[in-house]
């Protein structure tokens, strides 16, 4: 499997992150090699086991269900880049 | 006065206690050493002056009544990557411009209650991506070390290479670090410093800026061992907020530091002894089994054979996650926003301009692996390499290894701007071959000085344990901090 300089574009715009045009075959290769390091895993015996999901043989805990955070929207929107009566601002979405 | 910041953490806290010197006297002779030699080291981002002096006036109050924590007054120095509350915390990163978070961090929460003073936060490689400090938004971080005779600038190692570097250069007591795949140990080794990486679940989670959820872990970088643990008791415990936080009882890690190794049965795997393997590495670590005999273990060869496939199988489950961890970085929430003619445009802009090269590469990465289509054959494929790394661990334990003896890293510390690390980003990734198999299988490890290289530059060995036996880790490693026999301050050139 070889990532070509389309595969890019692709997969920044799956990522939301802007590529310039003539950014993509530097991206391409340096994927590439990455990919090309991680290719030997193809040589693992994997039949019958299974994928990890938690590091720790722990059952996920649960909690009550019930509200124990909140009321502070001005705490939320602190840090927003953009914000107004504690809503955070986006350019239009709906047209 | 003698040089209050060439004391362990543990000399620091006792004179705290017999009020030999003030916290205020401390804490005024670490913002010196960082006045002096933050231009030249970068260890740290943002010094938080004023709120150091009002914590460190409240532990003298505090201990002039004979009361106090167990960290009573002892400066600290803390990774950009916890959440501090109205601190500086962006995790050296461009797009958290600005962020200062409206609450803190579990562990740093921890260091307060037990009466620790905040020095400012330190550098690191940006959102802990990186093996030498080099990506952080606010410059690489300099290594205190130097080759004999030589003036290069070395990399601390990363990604906690701020740390590592301000607990060399005694600019702290102590610090805090996190560990995804090698960010703890990796610059231990490389600064001549202790570096403990504990279980996964041993410390929370929560307020640290999440890169790769199932394998980061934080933990402490100290001059000694015994100041290691000290720190691990406080930064460690249950949190309710983090749902992966292990609900065990915390030790007192310091009373396990002189336990010694005697019966204990040390591992030594064959696979982590690989081609091209530098003739003093090899000879440090036989050095240091040797210490461990003398002290009355025995050593015990041992096989893991899916050590080789860690570190591609790293690379594609840390990335994944990474992927999705950094999703959240929107423009909308918290920090940068590059505006654009619509909301997908301003998407696209803010993370191409607040994300570095190295970030976005391990972004792209993890979005191609999960990506449909890619998913079985590359994120199933590792998590399954993942669970086969844990078993060769646990087979080792069960047939009655008390702690496993390796390198810390393949080298001593390079120079920044390494023309192979950055021709290869593969080159720079080897220097976790040694750690991040740990990560993997969630395990305890510490990093410890053993001994130098040909140049003058400290080199580490690193001692694995089974999960939640940091106390063994502590007490070996204690064993070869005390055989090495110290040496490991750099020379004052900054």
């Amino acid at each position: 499997m070889s990532v070509d300089n389309e595969t890019v574009r692709r997969i920044a715009r799956l990522a939301r992150i802007r590529i310039g045009e003539n950014e993509l075959s530097a991206y391409a290769g340096e994927l590439n090699a990455i990919l090309g390091f991680v290719e030997q895993l193809g040589e693992v015996d994997i039949e019958g086991v299974e994928p990890m999901t938690s590091v720790t043989p722990m059952a996920l805990r649960r909690r009550e269900d019930k509200v124990t955070a909140g009321g502070h929207p001005e705490k939320i929107v602190s840090n927003a880049p953009l914000s107004e009566d504690n809503f955070f601002m986006v350019p239009k979405v709906v047209e | 006065m003698s040089d209050l910041t060439k004391l362990s953490l543990a000399a620091a806290r006792d004179g705290l206690k017999t009020r030999d010197f003030t916290s205020l006297e401390v804490t005024e002779a670490y913002l010196k050493a960082i006045e002096d030699a933050n231009p030249r080291l970068n260890a740290y981002v943002e010094v938080a002056a004023h709120r150091a002096r009002e914590m460190a006036e409240a532990s003298d109050h505090k201990l002039n009544s004979r009361d106090g924590g167990p960290l009573e007054g002892v400066p600290l120095g803390i990774k950009d990557l916890f959440a501090t509350k109205g601190v500086h915390t962006q995790a050296a990163s461009h797009i958290l411009d600005g962020f200062k978070p409206e609450y803190e961090s579990t562990v740093t929460a921890n260091l307060w209650r037990d009466g620790a003073v905040m020095l400012g936060k330190l550098n690191m490689d940006e959102f802990a991506m990186g093996s030498s400090n080099e990506t952080s938004h606010y410059g690489p971080v300099v290594n205190p070390w130097r080759a004999l005779g030589g003036n290069k600038d070395l990399v601390p190692g990363g990604s906690s290479g701020g740390s590592a570097s301000a607990v060399s250069a005694r600019l702290c007591a102590a610090a805090t670090a996190t560990d995804t795949g090698g960010s703890i140990r990796q610059p231990a080794a490389f600064t001549g410093t202790v570096g403990m990486k504990p279980t996964y679940g041993r410390c929370s989670r929560w307020g640290i800026v999440a890169f790769a959820s199932s394998l980061d872990q934080a933990g402490p970088i100290a001059r000694t061992v015994e100041d290691a643990a000290i720190m691990l008791t406080s930064m460690a415990g249950f949190d309710p907020m983090d749902s992966t936080s292990a609900d065990i009882p915390v030790p007192d890690f310091a009373a396990a530091v002189e336990r010694g190794v005697k019966d204990l049965v040390i591992g030594v795997p064959r696979e982590y002894r690989m081609d091209g393997m530098p003739d003093e590495i090899e000879k440090l670590w036989t050095q240091g089994l040797n210490w461990l005999t003398d002290a009355g273990a025995a050593i015990k060869d041992i096989s893991l054979p899916h050590t080789k496939y860690a570190l591609p199988a790293y690379y594609i489950v840390a990335p994944a996650e990474a992927s999705s961890n950094l999703a959240r970085y929107d423009g909308v929430k918290y920090g940068l926003r590059v505006s654009g003619k619509d909301i997908t445009d301003m998407y696209e802009l803010t993370r191409a301009e607040g994300f570095g090269r190295e970030v976005k590469r391990r972004v792209m990465i993890g979005t191609y692996v999960l990506s449909a289509g890619y998913y079985d054959a590359y994120y199933v494929r590792a998590q399954k390499v993942r669970t086969l790394i844990k078993r060769d661990f646990e087979q080792a334990f069960a047939d009655g290894v008390d702690a496993i003896l390796t390198p810390a890293t393949p080298s001593a510390a390079f120079g920044i701007a390494d023309q192979d690390m950055n021709a290869d980003p593969v080159k720079m990734y080897l220097n976790d071959i040694f750690t991040v198999t740990v990560n993997m299988a969630g395990l305890p490890g510490i990093a410890v000085p053993a001994g130098k290289d040909a140049q003058g530059l400290p080199l580490g060995l690193q001692l694995i344990g089974k999960p939640f036996d940091e106390e063994t880790l502590f007490a070996a490693a204690r064993v070869i901090e005390r055989a090495a026999d110290g040496g490991f301050d750099p020379e004052k050139w900054w």
